[in-house]
């Protein structure tokens, strides 16, 4: 009798039947908090600095308005143009459309405009006279967070 | 004997779950790697609603308004006086905290109005640098009623708002940052 327990007692091991049900766990909430349709952004944004910035929370109200020099092949930019989800506006009137229903399905909706550094205001003016005509007023000027201040 | 094994063997097979664990593994890494989790940052802002052409825009006297102009050569006017970015931090706060005492700058908090004048060419980034010292000024008024209200900071305050709790700070001392057509150009 002595020797069964000694037999239990050397051979402790813990349960590995519940493993694979914690890693599904894990693998279902980084399927859901990932965002696969990652657009393909045509134009160059290198974004400025800023100290005075203000996080956005819900993602899902985002819609993003890239602005910059367009990609060249052979790291080369071209003139600057203005990227909404997959297409590059040529035609500045569009953008209000576009707005437009966006705003339709998702009225607490936020642009957020990307724009390039060196940029000029002039294309960043039209937007958002777009902007105003399509109805969407919460705007957000992406910015990174000066890191020589941290 | 022989069909009595078979059926007794064939009862008894089961699926290898021993790898399930990993092919779970290569799907949580895959998707660890995938995954963005960056939150977007900037300067918020509301743009002004289209104008109406029957309303004519809300009067403000020249006090209220503190005009910051940038030209395309990057050079910033603040109230006609040529001037620096650097500046226009204290210049926003002693006009947004004048209450009346001084005759170039605002009435009250409420009725102080930054207006921001470019020009077509300007560069984009000193817009933003402008844009950010206007907010930080705000954000520095903020810090101090917060820290007169008991709280460590704005930020502390704001999180601590109840939902659809009224924040008081900002009314006593909102934030009227107007975006003015731009100059054409050449």
């Amino acid at each position: 009798m002595s020797h069964f327990t000694k037999k239990s007692k050397a051979k402790p091991e813990i349960s590995t039947a519940s493993l694979p049900d914690i890693i599904f766990m894990l693998l279902i909430f980084f399927m859901v908090t990932t965002v696969l349709r990652e657009q393909e952004v045509q134009v160059r944004t290198i974004l400025p600095q800023a100290e005075a910035l203000t996080k956005i929370e819900q993602k899902r109200y985002v819609s993003y308005v890239w602005m910059g020099p367009e990609k060249l092949p052979g790291n080369r930019v071209g003139e600057t143009k203005v990227q909404i989800d997959d297409a590059v506006i040529e035609d500045l009137t569009n953008v209000r459309s576009i707005m437009y229903r966006k705003l339709n399905e998702q009225p607490r909706l936020i642009v957020s405009l990307r724009v390039d550094e060196e940029s000029e205001m002039g294309v960043v003016t039209d937007v958002q006279g777009e902007l105003r005509k399509a109805g969407t007023l919460r705007i957000s000027y992406s910015s990174r967070r000066d890191i020589s201040n941290i | 004997m022989s069909i009595l094994a078979k059926k007794k063997k064939r009862q008894g097979a089961e699926i290898p779950t021993s790898s399930m664990a990993d092919i779970a593994f290569l799907l949580l890494i895959f998707f660890l790697v995938t995954t963005t989790i960056d939150v977007d940052t900037g300067i918020g802002m509301t743009l002004p609603p289209e104008p109406d052409e029957t309303t004519p825009p809300p009067p403000v006297s020249d006090r209220n308004m503190l005009k910051i102009l940038i030209n395309a050569q990057g050079q910033v006017l603040l109230e006609d006086l040529p001037s620096s970015v650097a500046q226009i931090r204290s210049e926003v706060l002693t006009h947004v905290q004048n209450n009346g005492v001084d005759a170039r700058y605002s009435d009250s908090p409420s009725k102080a109005v930054v207006s921001i004048k470019t020009d077509r060419l300007t560069p984009y980034n000193l817009y933003i640098q402008t844009l950010d010292e206007v907010w930080m000024a705000y954000f520095e008024i903020w810090d101090t009623e917060a820290r007169s209200l008991g709280h460590a900071n704005y930020v502390e305050y704001r999180s601590n708002l109840a939902d659809g709790a009224e924040n008081e700070i900002r009314e006593k001392w909102p934030a009227q940052v107007s975006l003015a057509e731009p100059d054409p150009g050449n």
